[in-house]
């Protein structure tokens, strides 16, 4: 812990906060009594289904729905132009804190024009899916196919059709950082490098896949969306502008999420479909996409082509890195959250562990007729990480110097914050140095290095690989969502009350998905109170109960949400003191409470317990006297005040085995040291970097949404999109390094995403380590087989 | 053309069961709207994913390339079955310990093709435990706390005869 921290409630001998603690959802889980959307089925459900087109770009020249209609238990079958009709207008996916950005207003089932193939077009509700889907069958669209754009490198050459012909260009966003004077320092080193990188189009596939129940009722005009969601305050406010309802009368509840990583922060025109026939028919309306919607509808991430330059004396010290990065968007801008965030990260976090001064980073965003892209896990880490680390990488070999060596050169001292970056973000309580000498004793670096020599003496070919990382977390209001304009909060809030049984109801604006943030700020409210945990019930995922907030995404619950529990769960503690004060005649400074009991502090004897002061502050309240208006709740909001994030930092170390013959890559081992500040559960902390790290794994190795030249996604199902599964995953050794945040009196920074943003960069370090005597090198991801083959001229 | 239906009578979680359904209708539709059983899961509905995974005549099978006439005169045991039985108490008491799942949704497939290497259990390696459940996808956790608790219950079970 960072020696400077002040010592808080929070560090008591056995405090609730860094202890390992399991999840009440697990035991659900574990019974099979979890409680997806999709397992809520209210009587008259109503099931959608879409007709969806089938080509990359087209006209839609007629519908015709009358034979759908006649089938048996259709209810309604509604074309893009009726669903138009019932919304306030088309979405359009910019954010003015986007200089010059631009994108094509975008109706949430297509009109005139499909754009991609997946684009909802027609959508039938009927008694049972199976029936919808019977109908939809029956529908015929005609088309008049147009031309399309698929290929990034050339969508912004002149021969090149333009998919909205209104903007102009396929140009969604351009945008240039630079500091210092990149070509004065590339002008002086010793050694300067250059290489090209690409990275395959991914999507999240969470387990569950998108789904929705809508419900309205037109006596109060009350609209209940329960909805696979991260973000139900940013959906209530969405949905509610979008059909035109008022935001008071929206409840949305998200229930168990069976898995988002990013995919459920987002709108969808199917689920604003879906919703709207809910008011028209005033009936519940389910839409669960299947597996085929998910790959052609879910948003993607990652296509980037990047290419870099790093300068280094020949000592191995970093002079100056400069990206340029081509990034492949889809056919809209993601409404709300954009299309360009990845991109713009890229700039922001490439080379970001390390002191360097001259930094020029460029980008250019273009339109695609393919499933628009967004957010997902880590948002542009990995791109920047794999593209950093390796150019470090090369510097390091072309310099004789070993990589984790010049990575100590290099890094930001751990004595040097706050400082700004190269990119110009706020930099401060990092860990480089500590997390790189940490890694090294964990791998056991240099019998390590003799092992791989012994093994390269046998024909086996082991590679090491290094990747140092930031991680920006917990985004503040004055970079992006709120600052740009869109209905997304980056503050969250907690409301805390105590019950007449002595009982807590802790109500979080921050959301579950398995992650257990309901576990955690259960243990950072008991732990502040002085309560048993079992005696503090989480509420979260419901906009009728929970008070404002972001919801989860980008690694903040627990850096923000946390926050608003802690400062939320002090000011009801002090109120119930200041309520024993009166009841005991003492000083409320002179009291502490220890496991639901008031005592004098430095004592346990109990002097009341909390169950008395519920029982007294709700029912006995003549007891108190009148200047003692209690309300026996609290409510707090944090947000980040000036920083764009909190960042987090950390290093990945990897020991992979390739076969030279096969083009196999075997990961042995996996290290990862992280700075996550406060830890608040120990072994949720390490599966989130667990889970994070395999997830970047499967993007580095095996994962890519596969397009043909006519735009037609060629891998739409689990057996042809391949995922990491068990027998290909290494066992993954995780520690913490914990230097407290000073943003916060918690000190805890985000930890969902640090897995995943430095997994694919260590592998592929990793991989070139392993084949570099070859004389081969692998700069494309994923990394298939045949890629490494092809870097080791083989095929 | 109305739905085609036929008759079955198959046994689930040890209860007798009769029920008309569309001969269209896979096993865990069945399971879940008919039922009510909502632990399994669907996640692809073509064979891959494993959440739906579920026993028929002792045999774990995925439940989304069954039909649910074909169950006709089977056994078949679900996750809520293999809970109220206790067979598999120490695997689910692990999995809540190692915190082997998190958003759940691949969990209950997970434990019901675990409980194969705990009928019989013999000592198995770590990475026979990854092939064992190489059919199951889980997004989640990344796999090494799942193949923990795998491995303790097989463990137990070995220790305590």
């Amino acid at each position: 812990m960072n020696k400077e921290t002040p010592i808080t409630l929070l560090d008591k001998p056995n405090s609730y906060v860094g202890r390992t603690l399991s999840r009440d959802a697990a035991k659900r889980a574990v019974a099979g009594r979890g409680r997806y959307t999709d397992d809520i089925m209210p009587a008259r459900t109503l099931h959608a289904a879409f007709v969806r087109s089938p080509y990359g770009h087209a006209k839609i020249l007629s519908i015709d729905v009358d034979a759908a209609k006649q089938q048996p238990g259709v209810a309604l079958v509604m074309t893009g132009a009726e669903l138009a009709e019932m919304c306030t207008g088309p979405w359009v996916g910019t954010l003015v804190c986007f200089d010059g950005m631009k994108s094509e207003p975008q109706h949430p089932m297509a009109i005139d024009r499909a754009c991609w193939q997946g684009e909802p077009v027609v959508m039938v509700v009927a008694s049972s899916r199976a029936e919808a889907e019977d109908a939809a069958e029956l529908v015929t669209v005609e088309y008049e196919e147009l031309p399309v754009v698929i290929d990034k490198e050339t969508a912004l050459d002149k021969d090149t059709p333009v998919i909205h012909p209104n903007l102009g260009d396929n140009l969604a966003f351009e945008k240039t950082i630079e500091s210092g004077d990149v070509e004065k320092a590339v002008a002086d080193a010793d050694i300067v490098i250059e290489d090209t990188f690409t990275f395959g189009r991914h999507t999240a596939v969470s387990l569950e896949p998108r789904a929705l129940l809508a419900e309205y009722d037109p006596g109060t005009e009350r609209l209940t969306i329960h909805t696979s969601s991260q973000c139900p305050h940013m959906i209530q406010t969405v949905f509610a502008r979008t059909l035109g309802v008022p935001e008071h009368n929206v409840r949305i509840v998200a229930p168990d999420v069976g898995g988002s990583f990013g995919l459920k922060i987002h709108t969808f025109g199917d689920e604003v479909a879906a919703t709207a026939a809910a008011i028209k028919l005033a009936r519940p309306v389910k839409f669960v996409a299947d597996r085929l919607e998910s790959f052609a509808t879910d948003i993607h991430a990652r296509e980037n082509r990047v290419s870099g330059r790093i300068a280094v004396t020949k000592e191995g010290i970093i002079t100056s890195m400069d990206i340029d990065v081509r990034s492949g968007a889809g056919a809209y801008s993601q409404y709300p959250r954009t299309s360009v965030f990845e991109a713009n990260q890229i700039l922001n976090i490439t080379g970001g562990p390390y002191a360097h001064e001259n930094y020029r980073a460029k980008t250019q965003v273009v339109y695609l007729n393919k499933v628009p892209t967004s957010q997902y896990r880590a948002v542009g880490h990995p791109i920047g990480n794999s593209v950093g680390e390796s150019l470090v990488d090369q510097a390091a070999a072309a310099c004789g110097i070993d990589p984790m060596e010049i990575r100590r050169r290099n890094v930001m001292h751990d004595d040097s914050y706050p400082r700004v970056s190269a990119a110009g973000i706020e930099m401060r309580d990092l860990s480089h140095q500590q997390c790189l000498e940490t890694l090294v004793e964990r791998m056991g670096y240099d019998a390590l290095l003799e092992e791989q020599a012994e093994y390269r003496k046998k024909g086996i070919q082991r590679g090491i690989g290094i990747a140092a990382f930031i991680k920006g977390t917990a985004p503040g209001p004055a970079g992006y969502y709120g600052a740009g304009g869109a209905p997304i909060s980056s503050q969250d809030s907690c409301t805390i009350k105590l019950e007449p049984s002595g009982g807590v109801i802790c109500m979080v604006g921050v959301t579950d998905q398995g992650q257990g943030v309901d576990t955690v700020m259960g243990q950072i409210a008991a732990a502040t109170l002085g309560v048993p945990m079992e005696s503090v019930r989480v509420i979260e995922g419901d906009t009728d109960a929970v008070p404002y907030g972001g919801g989860t995404y980008a690694s903040r619950a627990t850096a923000i949400g946390g926050e608003a529990t802690y400062q939320a769960a002090m000011t009801l503690r002090a109120e119930i003191l200041e309520i024993a004060g009166v009841l005991l005649q003492a000083e409320p400074d002179t009291l502490d409470i220890v496991d639901g009991h008031v005592v004098d502090k430095g004592d346990t004897a109990s002097r009341i317990s909390l169950a008395e002061i519920g029982r007294i502050g709700h029912f006995q309240v003549a007891e108190l006297p009148n200047h003692i208006q209690h309300t026996l709740s609290a409510t707090h909001r944090f947000r980040l005040k000036d920083a764009l994030y909190i960042f987090t930092n950390g290093i990945q170390g990897a020991y992979v085995e390739v076969d030279t013959d096969t083009g196999f890559i075997k990961l042995l081992n996996h290290w990862v040291i992280e700075d996550c500040g406060r830890v608040i559960n120990p072994q949720l902390a390490d599966e989130q970097v667990r889970g994070g790290c395999v997830q970047g794994l499967g993007g580095a190795l095996y994962e890519e949404c596969v397009y043909d030249a006519a735009g037609q996604l060629q891998n739409a199902t689990l057996a042809d999109y391949l995922t990491p599964m068990a027998g290909e995953m290494p066992d993954i050794e995780v520690a913490h390094i914990q230097t407290h945040t000073g943003v916060s009196e918690l000190g805890a920074k985000g930890v969902g995403e640090s897995g995943t943003g430095a997994a694919p960069a260590v592998v592929m370090n990793a991989v070139n380590d392993a084949i570099r005597p070859f004389g081969g090198k692998v700069t494309a991801q994923p990394m298939s087989p045949e890629t490494i083959l092809k870097a080791l001229g083989k095929v | 053309m109305s739905e085609a239906t036929l008759e079955i009578s198959l046994t689930v979680n040890g209860e007798a069961v009769t029920k008309t359904v569309p001969v269209r209708q896979h096993l865990v539709d069945f399971l879940r709207t008919e039922l009510g059983l909502t632990g399994s899961h669907l996640g692809c509905e073509h064979g891959v994913c494993g959440a739906c995974s579920v026993r028929v005549d002792d045999a774990v099978v995925r439940g989304c390339l069954m039909l649910a006439v074909q169950a006709d005169g089977a056994e078949v045991v679900t996750v809520e079955g293999l809970t109220e039985t206790g067979e598999i108490a120490d695997l689910q008491k692990n999995f809540v310990e190692r915190n082997a799942m998190q958003c759940g949704y691949c969990t209950p497939g997970m434990l019901i093709t675990a409980s194969e290497l705990l009928r019989e259990p013999k000592p198995v390696s770590r990475e026979e435990i990854r092939g064992h459940l190489s059919g199951n996808f889980c997004r989640c956790t990344g796999y090494h706390a799942i193949v923990d608790a795998v491995e303790t219950t097989i463990n137990n079970r070995l220790e305590e005869g």
